[in-house]
């Protein structure tokens, strides 16, 4: 913990939003775990909410639409050994949350005496980034200076360019959980990011880029303080060009098992998708994962450490706390190639005798908690990415990547390149059409052959889905050169 | 366990009146707050989701949303908000946010209401709304009974991620201020086991699920639970295939997905921005000469009936191919200004598009594809919706002699779309029914599969 007093702080701001509007205080909190904690509910807590949204979108060269959300809500969980009820409101009072809360509790057997409360403390959280309200951080008129800044800058970069869409969001979100066990935690969460999107046309062809990035800022991290787009800002609209005139170029991609060099930073997906959700501790709890009681096992090449880290400053993935109060953490997955263990949050926790890791996350007051990533990237190795890709007789280099999925109980995973290269005799011949890769999680990680020395974090684009739940998420890695990786072209 | 009545106090339905007055107060404060035009749009919903995991009772999840949304035109300019809050108050300030917002967008000359002499202004009742209170105990006997079916028919399947079954109710009111103000209240029933395989060549795992408008249509726990054991227990051993180009044959719940490609290329925004594969294509031969594929917005009972949509405009059964040509796109008032077309109904999307059967069911379209790929799994994104480039993970069986000959996994499926929707040869009349895309398994002569 790096400051207590802004922890303090938070805690503060996050009761003057949702607690004390509604008259509620550690009385009233204390009446409802005294109704939750009955019969054989062993855990309950409150999840109290309040974010708002924006989001500002240009296409054609004009600023179009613009949108506004405000949501808020108190999410009553109760848990009784493997079961857990949830309900919830959107209206922080008194008389909803008690409703809630015999309907959160009707899980458990009734009767028996109430567990009395303990005395309430404060949770340790981090300060990795400010308790910003992005959405005031700037004027509506300079937001759309911004996106038609981008919009120019996209166009300037090459005639070919016919479309630009163009986006920026922000959220400012309070989160505060009060527990059963008497721990009080808050969290204020920026969050903001822009997308680009154009659309480049030759001869005929039409092909599209996409680049974009953010973090947990608020819009000083796009625009400086005289108004004007930062480089940061600029360079998500040039890249989004680059990769659309590569595309331009690009011929039918090959089909295959082959050797594939993946780019550093957003191909990181590849762990998310591979291993990360596989290493989530509900399904190993249940036995469902492929990895399930394989920790200690080697399920990876010497050399690959990967891990999850919640710590990182203004991360898209950064929690000063998870969404159940565990302050967040480091988390080593994979270390020189074995498996150490799972991303948890409380309930698997306990019922698999481990600690916490702080990955405890949900998507809103509306939802229950569960296992989820954080930012997860794989450290660092020695290998030159010059050096990888002259090592490589006849295969695909791939620096770009769509969304990926997998499925966690056979371990099959895929991942949708949108930039690629052939790589033949040593060297990034031209460019290829995107395709699916697919591979096998428990053992894609052994193919690993090389580790390169450039270790880069994605720009701050990516969201995870699970079970019907988004949250923000992070990835990240050095290049990597895998042996014998499915590639999904249409040249056979 | 205690036998909570399911649904709360509030009747969904009952809130209709409430939500009609939010609505209007929101259309009278944007008018007030000095727009040109204004549409809003009220919802409430409430519901209840049940899990069984080998046999003990999960998680229970009880949902109650709702939501106020409010677009405001300031001339031509637009900016929209929301808010979960339905106090006055909160109405008030959702309208000064979207006015705000509409200060600072553009002039958009195509931005605006629907045309007046587009909104419905017949309502027929379209059999959507079938409330269901049957007490948690009759839900959890049901996910258990779903549930135990699966986990008794083999002894290889020995782990599950649970039965499940929802009941949900939900009620939305639109109004605008050319006077509309119409009402869509519907129900949603679902039943689903998902278990995990299991033998020497490892886990495999699969899930079937019921779902209807009406409790009373939904397959019996007992058929859901064996269906999903009995997709988990065909996987198992699945092999990797070699490399190669085939006939690929779409099992009915996957196919529902090429539709969902098509609706995508010719929807408005995608071709007023030329981000599509489909440009400039009406009236042009997109699919084999076969293919017949219309909207039913009227269909008692089905998941995407409605006689209006996103805006108020009157929906039309239309067919969207015939004879393999494209007869239409799927436009909202806007892109169809953009494209100078009038619209066609589809702000929000389309209305129960069915793809047309000229074949028997999937063991007849194996016999006729002869040696090919079945694919009943996707998984990933690999579509490229401007190129209409194809290429996305799959999992299935391999058949030869028209009959299955094994469990095929760790494989790609690729090609280009308009190549594949001309490649259509059949398609079967196992019509899942179960979404608003309505497709029964499709056969396409040629894609190149990956694999080892």
């Amino acid at each position: 913990m790096k400051d207590d007093t802004t922890a303090r702080d938070r805690l503060a701001l996050a009761r003057r939003t949702l607690l004390e509007p509604a008259n509620l205080g550690e009385r009233e909190l204390e009446q409802l775990f005294g109704r939750l904690m009955q019969g054989s509910v062993d855990y309950a807590d409150l999840y109290f909410q309040y974010s708002r949204h924006e989001a500002w979108s240009l296409e054609e060269g004009i600023v179009k639409s613009g949108s506004h959300n405000i949501e808020c809500g108190v999410g009553v969980r109760a848990v009784a050994a493997e079961k857990q009820g949830l309900a919830y409101s959107d209206e922080i009072a008194l008389p909803a949350l008690i409703e809630a809360t015999g309907a959160a509790r009707a899980i458990a057997r009734q009767g028996g005496k109430a567990t009395t409360a303990a005395a309430w403390r404060q949770a340790e959280t981090r300060s990795l980034y400010a308790p910003l309200d992005p959405v005031v951080s700037l004027t509506d008129d300079a937001k759309v200076r911004l996106l038609e800044r981008i919009e120019r800058e996209a166009r300037a970069a090459d005639p070919r360019v016919k479309q630009v869409m163009a986006s920026l969001a922000a959220v400012h979100e309070q989160v505060l959980v009060a527990r059963a066990d008497g721990l009080l935690a808050a969290d204020v969460r920026p969050l903001v990011r822009i997308n680009v999107t154009v659309i480049a046309e030759a001869n005929g062809r039409r092909e599209t880029g996409t680049a974009g990035g953010g973090g947990r800022y608020d819009y000083s991290y796009f625009v400086d303080a005289y108004g004007q787009a930062r480089e940061t800002a600029l360079g998500y609209a040039r890249e989004a060009v680059r990769q659309a005139l590569v595309n331009l170029e690009a011929d039918e991609a090959p089909a295959g098992s082959m050797t594939v060099v993946l780019g550093p930073g957003w191909p990181g997906i590849l762990l998310h998708e591979a291993i990360g959700h596989g290493l989530e501790g509900d399904f190993n709890r249940k036995g469902t994962s492929a990895f399930a009681g394989r920790v200690g096992e080697r399920v990876a090449a010497r050399g690959v450490t990967v891990v999850d880290d919640g710590t990182l400053n203004d991360r898209r993935g950064s929690l000063n706390v998870d969404d159940e109060g565990t302050t967040s953490q480091r988390t080593v997955l994979i270390e020189d190639g074995v498996l150490k263990g799972y991303m948890q949050d409380l309930m698997n926790a306990r019922l698999m005798k481990v600690a916490p890791t702080g990955n405890g996350r949900r998507e809103s007051y509306a939802h229950l908690p569960m296992p989820r990533m954080t930012n997860t990237y794989m450290l660092a190795g020695s290998h030159d990415p010059g050096e990888i890709i002259a090592s490589v007789d006849r295969g695909l280099y791939a620096v770009n990547f769509g969304g990926g999925q997998v499925d966690i109980t056979n371990g099959k995973f895929v991942f949708s390149a949108s930039e690629a290269y052939l790589i033949e005799n040593g060297k990034i011949t031209r460019p290829v059409k995107g395709a699916t890769l697919i591979g096998n999680g428990p053992d894609v990680l052994t193919r690993v052959a090389m580790i390169g020395n450039d270790l880069k974090l994605d720009s701050g684009v990516g969201t995870c889905g699970k079970e019907g739940q988004s949250v923000p998420v992070g990835v990240g890695q050095p290049t990597l050169r895998i042996d014998g990786l499915t590639v999904g072209g249409t040249r056979g | 366990m205690s036998s909570t009545a399911v649904a709360t106090s509030t009747d969904v339905k009952s809130s209709r009146a409430q939500l009609e007055k939010l609505v209007r107060l929101a259309l009278d404060e944007s008018k007030t707050a000095g727009a040109t035009q204004a549409e809003a749009s009220a919802n409430l919903s409430q519901g209840i989701s049940l899990t069984v995991r080998l046999g003990e009772v999960e998680t229970v999840e009880h949902t109650r949303d709702k939501g106020l949304g409010v677009t405001v035109y300031v001339g031509r300019r637009s900016g929209s908000a929301s808010t979960t809050d339905f106090s006055d108050k909160a109405v008030r300030e959702t309208v000064r946010a979207a006015c705000t917002i509409a200060r600072f967008t553009a002039e958009d000359e195509c931005a605006g209401l629907a045309d007046p002499d587009r909104l419905a202004s017949q309502f027929p009742d379209l059999d959507l709304f079938h409330a269901w209170q049957p007490g948690m105990d009759m839900l959890i006997e049901r996910a258990r009974a779903a549930e135990a079916a699966a986990l008794s028919l083999d002894k290889r399947i020995g782990n599950s991620e649970g039965g499940s079954i929802s009941s949900h109710e939900g009620i939305e009111v639109y109004g605008n201020s050319h006077g509309f103000l119409g009402r869509q209240a519907g129900t949603r029933h679902s039943l689903s086991v998902s278990v995990i395989a299991q033998d020497n060549s490892g886990m495999q795992r699969d899930y079937w699920y019921s779902s209807d408008r009406r409790a009373d249509r939904l397959e019996s726990p007992e058929s859901v639970g064996r269906t999903a054991a009995g997709r988990a227990l065909r996987r198992l051993s699945a092999r990797k295939l070699g490399t190669r180009q085939c006939p690929v044959l779409f099992e009915a719940p996957v196919a529902a997905s090429l539709l969902s490609h098509l609706v995508s290329a010719v929807r408005g925004g995608s071709l007023y921005r030329r981000a599509s594969f489909l440009l400039d294509s009406l009236g042009q031969s997109v699919f084999a000469p076969w293919v017949r594929i219309h909207e039913q917005p009227y269909l008692p009972g089905a998941t995407g009936s409605a006689s209006f949509d996103a805006e108020g405009v009157a929906t039309k059964a239309r067919d969207l191919v015939r004879d393999g040509i494209l007869q239409g796109y799927v436009l909202d008032s806007y892109s169809g200004r953009k494209l100078g077309m009038p619209t066609t109904g589809n702000a929000g999307g389309v209305h129960n598009l069915t793809l047309e059967a000229n074949a028997g069911n999937l063991a007849d379209l194996c016999r006729q594809m002869g040696q090919g790929l079945l694919v009943t799994e996707l998984i990933g994104f690999g579509i490229n919706g401007v190129t209409g480039d194809y290429s996305r993970g799959a999992a299935g069986f391999w058949v030869e002699g028209g009959e299955i000959q094994y469990p095929v996994e760790e494989i790609t499926i690729a090609g280009n779309l308009p190549d594949m929707f001309r490649g259509f040869v059949a398609a079967g009349s196992d019509v899942d029914t179960r979404g608003n895309l309505r497709a029964g398994s499709i056969l396409i002569d040629r894609m190149t599969v990956a694999g080892e």
